[in-house]
């Protein structure tokens, strides 16, 4: 008899194997966050630390993992039409590690695309703290795993209605992502902006990556970074854990 | 002895369709013993799937219990899960996967070591003809292709029970003869119980040797098909004659004949319902004869399932897989 944790080494390996077979998927899932730095970073006047991409890359590291991650739902809503969740469900599988095993195979493109976006801004000036940016890394893998499985809590409540899930996924994606403070500081935003952008957890991972990627080990933005990745990804994995016992009652 | 493989009791699925309740599975009891392949006829919506579906934990019954292969459904679905095998309505791999790794994970979810999956997936790669597609990736696999894949998934534990829904849906006459020997040799070399669903009457006659009739919810009718056939509906005698008052006179003397025959007549035409009716048709044939009644053309016809389904019903189940909506008129 399978366990909790082999089930969910069965399922991170099945959705990982597409991505190992091409991992060109990875670099076209990107694209978007490419083309924000290449078009909108150039835009940025470099501040006393030095290169604006210093304050910019690490955004754009949060970005492509929010990009990515939450539209990952969409590869179960595809599998939910099909039948090959059908398939799934009727095996012993554990019905958690359905959604964990996958939840967690999120960070593997997550780290593929960080690691290629440092190497491309290298050149252009970017400084690069390798203990720093390991750690940014496993704290922004916390709030990934989270919001992969919110976004296929998506999927399982939009299984009938496809449009659904992507009208959700946008709506919720650009507030996310602007409020956060990703491409503009949001230090001089009006009141009720900085409110706003308060009450985001993804202010504060963003705030702990630039902190962490600039050499910034040890500091309160780091702790609160981390706990908010914490509590996304714990949070996350509740809801879609409760959702997949649900949804195959 | 033979021991059970399904055993249901008082099965019953209730759904909430705009707070009105439809009642899909009715109180079905049903037993399957060891080896058997049994076929659920019925019309689309009939509670097939429904059955089929509680059957395999997809779907908690509302009521009632049901065992199979000795694990309760709503107790230890996971017992039922590994004991089973389950090949869907859709396609079981996904679609960006390579087929033998799916395969592989498919070993993997029943709890199969690594090389025992990588071994047992080389078998069936073998057996289901997939050698020249195993290491592409699905979406390039043709129909038949995918549903030779989906197969070989649903054994790739080599279940001792395993369930088909609609297995032969969507494809073409080769792949569904196809698909129909595969179904014969598992029966004849590893003696696997089978349950399989099909709206299809020539699959359920030439491929289940045991045929469950459902119709709203409920058993009607269990038994081989040539007993069903037998007990149900008699053969049909085809007359055609030139004139209609031939077909008229035809008709008077057919009943003086063949006692319990069921007859109708439309036009020049006369249709005759009786057993045994390919005996009986030179003695009618020699009754026409003698009352001067020139027969132009007979035929006569073995029943079908559907003649069955017809006496058993009123209804037809051609009509009503052809299209939604004939129920209520035909009710």
């Amino acid at each position: 008899m399978t366990t909790f944790a082999t089930d969910t080494a069965t399922v991170f390996s099945r959705e990982l194997r597409p991505v190992l077979r091409d991992p060109f998927s990875v670099i076209f899932s990107m694209l978007q966050p490419l083309l924000f730095l290449a078009l909108f970073a150039p835009l940025l006047p470099d501040t006393d630390g030095g290169s604006a991409l210093q304050w910019f890359v690490p955004g754009i590291v949060v970005m492509s993992c929010l990009f990515g991650t939450s539209a990952t739902g969409s590869n179960l809503l595809f599998e939910i039409q099909t039948g090959s969740h059908e398939r799934m469900l009727v095996s012993p599988l554990s019905r958690p590690a359905l959604i964990v095993g996958r939840a967690l195979k999120e960070i593997v493109p997550m780290f593929a695309q960080a690691v290629l976006i440092v190497l491309v801004t290298i050149p252009f000036g970017f400084e690069l703290h390798v203990g720093g940016a390991l750690v940014a890394l496993a704290i922004l893998a916390l709030f990934c795993v989270g919001l992969g499985s919110l976004s296929y809590t998506l999927a399982l409540a939009a299984r009938n209605t496809e449009w659904m899930f992507w009208a959700v996924q946008q709506t919720l994606l650009f507030p996310l992502l602007l409020l956060a403070g990703i491409l503009l500081p949001i230090d001089e935003a009006p009141e009720w902006l900085r409110v706003a952008s308060h009450l985001n957890p993804l202010t504060y991972v963003v705030d702990a990556e630039r902190a962490l990627f600039n050499g910034e080990l040890v500091s309160a933005t780091v702790g609160y970074g981390l706990l908010a990745a914490a509590a996304v990804g714990v949070l996350g994995l509740w809801i879609g854990t409760k959702a997949i016992r649900r949804a195959s009652a | 002895m033979t021991s059970t493989m399904i055993r249901t009791s008082g099965l019953t699925r209730h759904f909430t369709v705009k707070k009105r309740t439809v009642e899909a599975v009715r109180g079905l009891d049903l037993t399957v013993d060891e080896g058997e392949l049994v076929a659920l006829l019925g019309p689309n919506g009939a509670g097939k799937s429904t059955t089929l579906r509680m059957l395999t934990t997809l779907l908690r019954p509302t009521s009632g219990t049901a065992e199979v292969a000795g694990r309760d459904v709503t107790r230890d679905p996971r017992g039922v899960r590994a004991r089973i095998g389950y090949i869907g309505q859709g396609n079981g791999a996904g679609h960006s996967q390579r087929a033998r790794d799916e395969l592989l994970s498919q070993g993997r979810a029943y709890g199969m070591t690594v090389a025992a999956a990588r071994a047992r997936a080389d078998e069936l790669v073998g057996s289901l003809d997939l050698g020249a597609v195993a290491d592409r990736v699905v979406s390039s696999l043709s129909g038949g292709q995918r549903r030779r894949l989906d197969i070989a998934m649903g054994l790739i534990h080599a279940p001792e029970l395993l369930f088909l829904d609609e297995p032969s849906t969507g494809l073409d006459p080769q792949n569904r003869a196809n698909l129909a020997e595969h179904v014969r040799r598992l029966r004849a070399e590893q003696g696997t119980t089978m349950v399989l669903t099909t709206h299809y009457l020539e699959e359920a006659d030439q491929l289940a040797e045991r045929v469950v009739v459902i119709d709203h919810g409920r058993v009607i009718a269990d038994d081989t098909p040539a007993r069903l056939k037998a007990a149900h509906a008699g053969d049909r005698i085809t007359l055609e004659f030139d004139h209609e008052q031939e077909a008229e006179r035809a008709e008077a003397r057919a009943l003086g004949i063949a006692e319990g025959a069921q007859t109708e007549r439309t036009g020049t035409r006369l249709e005759i319902r009786i057993d045994g009716g390919a005996r009986l048709t030179p003695k009618l044939l020699r009754g026409f004869d003698e009352a001067h009644i020139p027969v132009a053309s007979v035929e006569v016809a073995r029943p079908t399932l559907d003649d069955v389904f017809l006496n058993l019903t009123g209804r037809s189940l051609r009509e009503e897989s052809a299209g939604a909506g004939t129920q209520e008129r035909a009710a």
